[in-house]
């Protein structure tokens, strides 16, 4: 007869082995791939569900507390720290790629293109959420400027950020949006948070706001735009940091 | 009396449901360890307070001492939460999937099985509406009449195996299917910024992300005390034959005590 207490505890070391089991289900596996699948029904399910709809926007009066830092807090090439000392006036955006029109956008420029405010929830992958007054200009009136040719499907951010430092050198964060989300109307380049100028710990002199996705979206330290048709020529082939690091690419949930 | 009781729908979808709910917990508590605070309201308080549940760690005397924090009540948990095997983690190792801190993985597997119980709970809702399973988990009159007794029975591990769920197990389980699971689903789409755009009632529903996201913890809190309680009640009404039913659909009824009406050989 099998002894009961062996039988529970069997049943325990069974149970603890299976948290196990999946640990290699990162990185290439098949099994990574299976369950990754889901993310395109998740990505297609968003965009079915809400095309264009908008983020939900809070009351001056929900901003009870600063913006929370994170990612990257400061960018520190020679270029950038000598463009930070002098207030962002020399600052140039640029826009690049597949346009008929390449753009170089001074920041002073910039301001004075059409601006929108909006009051919104900034979502971390990790769990939390803060709200803040976000005020830039929208992207559609800059990518306006410079036309994008119909082949451009995606616009990929460039950042001053040095977001890793290894042996192989520095890897500057790097983040992509398509034209869907790019031309969404709540869509933003800011540099304004919370009646302010946009601080460095928040990406001076200008991030993105893009509502209805996660917060390593939201890309700061911008430097230029590209559009492209495909992002495997950047990073590791998914135009984004973090999703070449296992996260999603569309990052709505 | 041996009678066919459990449909193969049933228990099909009972067994992915098992197989995702066990998922859906150990990486949920990986993602839940990203960011160990569960707050009240639209957003999480750094400036103020709307914290109501905290893991943490913190320097204590015999070195690092895991801390949980409810409602202000500080405990010592050193070990299992907040610190376990001298590593800073809210919920241990063998708590999460995968072990290693991976919040990338944990979120793409949990996402994957919430599909899968999604799906499955599509399939089961449309197949018990046409093959009359709801019905059977909805006490009726009489059903609630006997509550009392039905309570007394098992408080005295008195089963009465018959055809038909007994009042307790149709409250059980019809609270299972028809409150935790959709408040987990909905709390969790909640939480999507992207469905926020879909659906921004829902934010007023549960009053903010972040209370949405405390909700989902503590139903998750209430399937675990529903787990613990059903396998309770399996191991004290006889498991092989419970197990039988849901694995096979037979089930051997208390002869005297089945009402030949149940007694249903489909």
């Amino acid at each position: 007869m099998i002894d009961r207490r062996k039988l529970l505890l069997g049943g325990a070391a069974l149970a603890l082995s299976g948290c196990k089991v999946l640990d290699d289900a990162a990185g290439d596996s098949a099994l990574h791939k299976l369950f990754a699948s889901a993310e395109n029904l998740t990505m297609a399910s968003q965009r079915l569900l809400s095309p264009n709809a908008l983020a939900p926007t809070f009351e001056p009066s929900d901003i009870r507390q600063g913006q929370r830092p994170n990612g990257s807090v400061n960018a520190d090439s020679p270029e950038y720290l000598s463009m930070a000392a002098a207030g962002f006036e020399p600052y140039q955006l640029r826009i690049t790629g597949l346009v008929e029109r390449p753009q170089s956008i001074s920041y002073g420029a910039l301001r004075n293109m059409p601006q929108q405010s909006q009051i919104t929830r900034h979502d971390c992958v990790e769990g939390w959420s803060c709200i803040a007054k976000w005020t830039g200009t929208p992207l559609s009136a800059v990518l306006n400027e410079a036309k994008p040719k119909l082949t451009a499907r995606y616009a990929v951010f460039h950042c001053f950020d040095a977001i890793e430092r290894g042996l192989s050198g520095e890897v500057f964060y790097y983040e992509s949006i398509d034209l869907i989300d790019a031309y969404h109307p709540q869509t933003i380049l800011a540099y304004g948070l919370n009646d302010a100028a946009l601080p460095i710990a928040h990406g001076a002199p200008i991030r993105l706001r893009v509502e209805r996705q996660l917060g390593y979206k939201q890309t700061k330290f911008i430097h230029t735009i590209e559009l492209t048709d495909s992002l495997l020529p950047y990073g590791a082939g998914k135009g984004s940091y973090w999703a070449d690091r296992g996260y999603e690419w569309y990052a709505g949930i | 009396m041996l009678i066919y009781r459990q449909k193969l729908i049933t228990r099909i979808t009972h067994w992915i449901w098992a197989i995702c709910l066990f998922f859906l917990m150990l990486t949920g508590l990986q993602i839940f360890n990203a960011h160990p605070t569960l707050y009240i309201g639209q957003e999480s308080g750094f400036e103020y307070d709307n914290a109501v549940l905290a893991i943490g760690a913190r320097e204590g005397a015999d070195g690092l001492q895991g801390v949980v924090q409810v409602f202000g009540q500080t405990f010592d948990t050193t070990g299992v939460l907040g610190v376990s095997d001298g590593e800073v983690r809210a919920f241990p190792a063998a708590l999460t999937i995968p072990s290693y801190t991976s919040l990338a993985t944990g979120r793409t597997i949990h996402f994957f099985f919430a599909w899968l119980l999604v799906g499955t709970l599509t399939v089961w809702v449309i197949a018990s509406i046409l093959n009359g399973h709801v019905r059977q988990l909805i006490p009726n009159l009489a059903d609630l009449r006997g509550l009392p007794r039905d309570i007394a029975d098992h408080a005295r591990l008195r089963f009465h195996h018959t055809a038909s769920y007994n009042v307790l197990q149709k409250l059980a389980y019809g609270s299972v299917l028809f409150v935790a699971l959709p408040l987990m689903i909905a709390t969790g789409l909640t939480m999507s910024p992207s469905f926020n755009a879909t659906a921004p009632w829902l934010l007023d529903v549960f009053q903010g992300r972040q209370t949405a996201r405390t909700i989902h913890f503590i139903t998750m809190i209430a399937l675990i005390g529903f787990f613990g309680v059903h396998m309770l009640m399996i191991l004290a009404a006889g498991p092989l034959n419970e197990l039988r039913s849901i694995i096979t659909g037979w089930y051997r009824t208390d002869d005297a005590q089945t009402d030949p009406k149940d007694a249903r050989h489909d």
